[in-house]
């Protein structure tokens, strides 16, 4: 079977400073990887390479058996792949419904056979927020959310651009033990829904709950991959990351 | 059009580097502003042009060189850029709405500059006089005239001050890490709004000197702060955001193209020159010769 | 049930589908316009056309820049584009009938705002406001320095004495045409902000980076934005040569229109398309009284006072303010 996602030889400078360096990493379809390492390890600049928002200057990315390489953020958002943002940006002036509104226009109505249209828009909308307990907030505004209705905003309009792949950003950072638990069983939900899920978070108790394997990265570099009762154990994981 | 010749040559790119070396003063204000703090205040020139009117004041009325006007008002200067900055940060910077409504108070400011001065001085064209306005040394091939070198020396005197100031004193590097790293900033202790504040009042400081040099250079009426937007903007993008020597190249380059445009095609196309460059720079390199 | 599609920000008429409205407009400036044949002051159509050219400008200027977020300071040379093509086609075919003429110099600033995108879109924000401070500099000087138009000592327009079709004086068909491209400007504005299209524009003006990730093709839709926002400015500026009779670079080219089309926007409200339109008619009435009873020189600082004052105290505008008076 195909990996869905392919890295290979994934390298990102900033002027003189690396930031990644030959990363090679696969996600198999239906899977739900773990992505952790210290801060500055560059997890996020690796998901922006992925998703396209920064560009690489080696190393290839292919979804779906398809190279992405050159292509600009929305064109891959298209194909199906959707990332929520580390800092939840959403449209400020735009409502819940309108927010999780603009990926349905213009990733799943892009696409052949997708098309959407009036009502059946607007049920989506509710829908999709329904999934993540934000229905009846459909028409406030993002200022008018807590630090957890954000994150799982984030999540929702991700999930609106009805992606194979989703890649969630440290969205459990500086959540209560109950609310982590709660974006741990969504992620499960949609997981068994269909979607690939790549986490990237710094909460071990989440990671090792939700991940069916795990990658570590350390300062650019990708220094362990596999079963995450393995991974833990890795004498080389434990010096850089978790800790003696 | 006159025709090619050497002596023309040589006195086109000798008066160019002068000019240049003026317009890197007329820059510093917005490599501060715009390169180091990223306050995009399309107001400067407006700025200079009430330097330039300071000066005039200053000499016309009291008989004072029009430098030593400028330099008596600096302070005054440096109180204005801190108020506009304490403005623009309580009514843009701390809502984080920069972008539509910052652009469009610094050009409303500009605009409300320029028919203030308009009202005040009329739209006729207002000049100093200087015992070095007028004279040049002859240099056998070509001539220096007095009236751009002076404004030369004051011009790289300001920007060499500067370059000293960011780089040796402590509020001069503050200054350089608010640039790259506010809560780096906070951590020493130091208020990042202050240290802006500071460095936003020195770059409107800046504009006093430059808009003396500008009147000893060239008659100034109202509305020619409009061509310096693009002249100003063009030396920061092309010599690189950040960079003050990539600043005093990239003006030194706009000088020399401009007077070589002026003396071979006409007077009329140099502004054009400016913002040639700058529409070119921004397509093609938009990180500038020297920029981060 | 309304639809979670109506923006509960502003229309002030939410339900009306874009024909009706249409056909709304039409009406409204049909009967403007017969109400001022009726009373058949001159003056009142000098003004007429000012107050609608500044709707047209206004609202051309908020597409790009209230719904899109790219702030457009070289109004000028859209506009000017716009009324020095007419001279051009003027001179070339003097039978050209001003429909055409205000089509082609349309289609003419279009294709430079289109232009001036792709070559400045894919930057910064701020580096497109800096580059259109640019454009306006290097038109400017391009037609001053081109003799066909009269260069800086300017063009002579001689405008006919009676009006084609309708008659009278040749002010009033300005007029016409005028309410014309308001009416056509104002309907688009309206269709945009219900539209995918008004959709797409507020996700890059909200967050861009955002918009991308979630699939908008950002700079498409820019470009979108700044050739309507461009054509439109060149229509509006078609007709006044014929306005003023005599053109030249100072006055084509005057800050005033380009501090106008941010202003009015800005003190009306950017988020409708309403808001061009009350601040066109109150900062353009305001204008148009301080210069009769002050002077010319004042009338001219208001804007620029007053947008200023918006900006820091209501950046909402207008509208703006109503809206939280609501609440």
């Amino acid at each position: 079977m195909t990996a869905l996602l392919q890295v290979s030889g994934l390298s990102k400078r900033f002027g003189g400073f690396v930031a990644l360096d030959g990363i090679d990493l696969e996600v198999q379809p239906g899977e739900r990887l773990g992505l952790i390492g210290p801060n500055g390890s560059g997890k996020s600049t690796l998901v922006n390479c992925i998703c396209g928002t920064l560009h690489n200057e080696t190393g290839s990315v292919r979804f779906a058996d398809e190279a992405l390489d050159g292509l600009t953020a929305h064109q891959r958002t298209r194909r199906g792949l959707a990332r929520s943002f580390q800092l939840p940006r959403p449209f400020a002036s735009l409502s819940l419904a309108e927010n999780v509104r603009i990926p349905i226009l213009y990733s799943v109505n892009a696409r052949a056979g997708g098309h959407l249209h009036g009502a059946a828009i607007d049920e989506r909308c509710l829908e999709l927020l329904g999934l993540f307990g934000l229905a009846g907030k459909a028409r406030q505004m993002p200022r008018d959310l807590t630090q957890i209705e954000m994150r799982k905003l984030e999540l929702a309009r991700a999930m609106a651009a009805g992606p194979k792949l989703l890649i969630s950003d440290e969205a459990m950072a500086g959540l209560s033990h109950a609310e982590v638990d709660e974006i741990i069983a969504l992620l499960i939900r949609l997981n068994e829904q269909g979607v690939t899920v790549i986490m990237i978070e710094h909460i071990m108790r989440a990671v090792m709950e939700f991940s069916q394997r795990l990658a570590v990265l350390v300062a650019g570099k990708k220094i362990a991959d596999g079963p995450p009762k393995d991974i833990v154990r890795d004498p080389e994981v434990v010096k850089a990351y978790l800790g003696e | 059009m006159d025709g090619f010749s050497a002596d023309l040559l040589i006195n086109a790119i000798v008066s160019g580097l002068l000019l240049g070396g003026f317009y890197a003063a007329v820059s510093v204000g917005i490599a501060i502003s715009f390169g180091l703090l990223d306050i995009v205040n399309i107001a400067h020139p407006a700025f200079i042009l009430l330097g330039s009117y300071a000066a005039f004041i200053g000499n016309t009325v009291f008989g004072i060189d029009p430098i030593l006007a400028a330099v008596i008002a600096l302070p005054f200067f440096y109180l204005l850029g801190m108020a506009a900055y304490q403005v623009y940060y309580v009514a843009f910077e701390r809502r984080d709405d920069q972008s539509l409504r910052g652009l469009s108070f610094f050009f409303g400011l500009l605009f409300i500059t320029e028919v203030a001065l308009v009202l005040t001085f009329g739209v006729d064209y207002r000049t100093v006089q200087a015992n070095y306005i007028g004279p040049s040394i002859s240099l056998g091939l070509f001539d220096l005239p007095l009236r751009l070198l002076v404004p030369f020396l004051v011009a790289m005197a300001m920007v060499m001050a500067f370059q000293l100031f960011l780089s040796r004193t402590f509020i001069g590097r503050a200054v350089q890490a608010v640039a790259q790293d506010q809560g780096a900033l906070r951590l020493m202790a130091a208020d990042p709004v202050k240290i802006k504040r500071i460095a936003f009042g020195l770059s409107i400081a800046t504009a006093a000197l430059a808009g003396a040099c500008l009147i000893i250079i060239q008659p100034v009426e109202p509305s020619i702060g409009r061509e310096y937007i693009g002249r100003v903007f063009a030396i920061v993008v092309l010599g690189g955001l950040g960079s003050f020597p990539g600043m005093v190249i990239a003006a030194m380059t706009l000088g020399i193209a401009e007077s070589l445009t002026a003396t071979f095609f006409g007077p009329s196309w140099a502004p054009a020159v400016a913002f040639g460059i700058l529409l070119i720079t921004l397509a093609v390199r938009p990180s500038g010769i020297l920029g981060r | 049930m309304a639809s979670l599609a109506d923006k509960t920000a502003v229309a002030a008429v939410p339900g009306l589908r874009a024909l009706p409205f249409t056909l709304a407009l039409i009406a409204i400036a049909a009967a403007i316009f017969a109400l001022g044949r009726w009373y058949n002051n001159s003056y009142a159509f000098f003004m007429g056309y000012v107050v609608v050219q500044y709707i047209v400008l206004g609202t051309a200027w908020n597409i790009l820049g209230g719904y899109t977020g790219y702030v457009n300071f070289g109004v000028t040379a859209f506009f000017a584009l716009g009324a020095y093509s007419t001279v051009v086609l003027h001179k070339l075919i003097p039978a050209m009938p001003l429909p055409v003429m205000i089509l082609i110099g349309g289609t003419l600033a279009g294709l430079v705002g289109l232009g001036t995108g792709y070559l400045t879109l894919r930057l910064r924000g701020v580096f497109f406001s800096i580059a259109t401070l640019a454009l306006a500099v290097v038109v400017q000087t391009l037609i001053i320095n081109w003799d066909f138009v009269g260069g800086a000592r300017g063009a002579y327009v001689l405008r006919p004495r009676v009006a084609p079709l309708i008659g009278g004086d040749y002010v009033q068909y300005l007029f016409l045409l005028m309410l014309g491209m308001c009416v056509i400007v104002l309907a688009t504005a309206r269709a945009i902000e219900r539209s995918a299209l008004g959709y797409g524009f507020a996700a890059i003006r909200d967050d861009e980076a955002a918009a991308e990730a979630s699939g908008v093709p950002t700079l498409r839709l820019k470009l979108i934005a700044t050739t309507l926002s461009g054509g439109f400015m060149g229509m509006a500026g078609a007709p006044l040569p014929f306005y003023v009779t005599y053109l030249d670079p100072a006055s084509g080219f005057s800050l005033n229109y380009a501090v106008n089309a941010i202003a009015m926007p800005l003190i009306g409200g950017t988020g409708s398309w309403l808001g061009p339109v009350i601040g066109a008619v109150l900062v353009g009435g305001l204008q148009e009284y301080l210069r009769v009873t002050i002077s010319s020189a004042v009338n001219v600082l208001v804007a620029g006072v007053l947008m200023v004052a918006f900006v820091i105290l209501a950046p909402q505008g207008i509208i703006g303010l109503f809206q939280k008076r609501k609440r």
